[in-house]
């Protein structure tokens, strides 16, 4: 235990100002304002305390005793041992942002290796150092295409396919800034990309969509972001990089900005964080872009070496004339993401995107042969999928429960139009006799 | 230091050149010097734009800051030196000449009274 000072030093301090014991200090203040006598037990040894966590801890149902069918933005999947024992190691583990970077070439090229992994998966030409999550890095790319236009441009159209939690955060970024207007949320939300074109005009700065969507379909993007740029706009594609081993890149369709969640791409779903949003654009917006930039050069005497690069842009040059105030990256996860595509390199990630398309279109059809349930879905889906149920989705969800299964997303909770809606995701961590088995206790719930 | 006597300064470092109603505007030798190295300039304004007197026209940025140039004097853009986002060296090197950024039509020549001559600016640097 850390004690700052011991009880002979207090002793003495208030000896020194003249009070007799430490209350005396708070005399001003009524009692019924000051913290509560807590009246805790006596303390536990080490070993009752884990007992006691270790209890409390067995009462979690994780994804990893359940069959898991939950995604909508998060996905379980299997994680390399190689990737934890990488990142605890006590270099990347413990240390803290960069503050005389170039001490720092181990991180600096760690986050060097992830931008170069980033901008090839997304087909873009450069990355940042990373956002906190893929919604934060959703709305760096409205902030970054409101500052673009310098603030001429005042329409942001985001399709209501784009995670709703993202929408959120893009909404409360934007809300500092002033007429601006927020387009797309009244589409119906399984609406086709020819709905979000008729939005477009010459007013808008930004285009978002998301690819797959939070549906799980896949759409080519390529002659909606054509028509985009026929009016001057920006598109951001906010993309599940796992689903890029087998899709065609953002960057193929000629979109301006690629951001996204890389929890998928090795990080634990750990309840919702730490995760990591990656962000990667053209190189003609590299002055725009947030975060931090890591770049290699070679030093006085010809070596290789890393610098953090551009830094004018950022806040502590810039300050009330950056594009963002928000510099920090989320180093350790993009560490465990560069360790991750590395094991698994270009065709690993391609096997494994395929296995999870796979898996989920079994699940699909499947369930699409069950009385009173019908796959809502009619087009190219990823791992994900839309399923119209014969009953309230929580009531399947509790029933599923009984038989060790995590049900899927419940989008009546952010579709009104979608209630009795459940969105289903399919990773490489479930078996064949797993959906099987979530097959049968669908049925059930539909009979009983 | 440079400091030509033939054109008129603000205290934020930029330079006027008026040739009858047209003003051409910069920045002087000692903003280069104050800056380094500059490496990106992004003229922020449009042949066409009617700007009022310190608006911001173009961002300077070096190895180790980021500064914004304003307009010395209200007026309506005519020309911007399309060649400098490409060449943003020329700044360090040619402050005066190569490196001017635009030139507007003057609203009021009156306000040209306000800024500095050579002498007055040389004393500002050395404050």
């Amino acid at each position: 235990m850390f004690t700052p000072h011991t009880d002979s030093e207090r002793e003495e301090m208030l000896r020194v100002i003249g009070v007799r014991k430490l209350d005396d200090l708070f005399a001003d203040v009524p009692i019924k304002l000051r913290f509560p006598n807590l009246e805790l037990p006596p303390a536990f040894t080490e070993i009752e305390a884990r007992m006691q966590m270790e209890e409390l801890a067995g009462a979690n149902e994780t994804a990893h005793d359940l069959a898991c069918f939950l995604g909508a933005g998060a996905y379980y999947h299997y994680t390399p041992a190689a990737v934890d024992a990488i990142i605890r190691r006590g270099e990347f583990l413990t240390a803290y942002t960069p503050y005389q970077p170039e001490v720092s070439q181990g991180t600096l090229q760690a986050v060097f290796e992830f931008q170069s992994l980033i901008a090839n998966l997304t087909g873009m030409d450069v990355s940042n150092a990373s956002h906190y999550d893929g919604a934060t890095a959703t709305a760096e790319a409205a902030v970054m295409a409101y500052h673009h236009f310098r603030g001429k441009r005042t329409r942001f159209i985001l399709s209501p396919s784009l995670n709703p939690q993202y929408r959120e955060v893009v909404k409360t970024y934007m809300g500092g800034y002033e007429n601006i207007n927020l387009a797309g949320e009244n589409l119906d939300p399984l609406c086709q990309p020819d709905d979000l074109a008729s939005l477009l005009d010459d007013n808008t700065a930004l285009l978002i969509v998301q690819y797959p969507d939070f549906f799980g379909r896949i759409f080519d993007f390529t002659a909606l972001i054509e028509k985009a740029h026929q009016f001057g706009a920006l598109v951001a594609v906010a993309v599940n990089p796992m689903s890029l081993g087998v899709l065609k890149t953002p960057g193929a369709m000629g979109a301006d900005i690629a951001v996204g969640e890389g929890q998928s791409l090795g990080l634990p779903l750990s309840f919702g964080g730490p995760y990591l949003g990656f962000f990667a654009t053209k190189k003609e917006y590299v002055r725009k872009i947030a975060g931090r930039l890591v770049g290699e050069t070679a030093d006085a005497e010809g070596r290789r070496g890393y610098v953090l690069t551009l830094t004018a842009r950022e806040q502590h040059i810039r300050r009330e004339k950056a594009t963002s105030n928000i510099c920090t990256n989320q180093g350790l996860m993009a560490l465990a993401t560069t360790v991750y595509m590395s094991l698994l390199g270009k065709h690993g990630l391609k096997q494994l995107a395929n296995l999870c398309y796979q898996k989920a279109h079994y699940a699909a059809e499947q369930i699409s042969k069950l009385d009173g349930y019908s796959v809502v879905s009619q087009r190219p889906f990823f791992h994900e999928f839309v399923v119209k149920c014969p009953k309230p989705v929580d009531e399947i969800n509790w029933h599923l429960l009984d038989h060790d299964i995590l049900g899927g997303y419940d989008l009546g909770q952010d579709y009104p139009s979608l209630a009795g809606h459940m969105l289903i995701a399919v990773t490489e961590m479930v078996s064949k006799d797993e959906i099987d088995a979530l097959c049968e206790a669908l049925e059930e719930v539909n009979n009983g | 230091m440079n400091i030509p006597t033939n054109l008129k300064y603000t205290n934020t470092d930029e330079w006027v050149l008026v040739d009858g109603n047209t003003a051409t505007i910069g920045v002087t030798d000692h903003a280069q010097e104050q800056l380094s190295d500059v490496v990106f300039v992004e003229i922020t304004v449009n042949v066409g734009d009617k700007l009022a007197k310190k608006t911001t026209i173009a961002t300077v940025e070096s190895v180790k800051a980021a500064a914004d140039v304003n307009l010395p004097v209200s007026g309506k853009v005519i020309a911007i030196n399309e060649d400098l986002p490409q060449t943003p060296e020329l700044v360090n090197t040619d402050p005066y000449g190569k490196a001017w950024m635009i030139k507007v039509e003057l609203d009021n020549p009156a306000e040209l009274d306000a800024l500095m001559d050579a002498a007055g600016y040389e004393k500002h640097t050395k404050e």
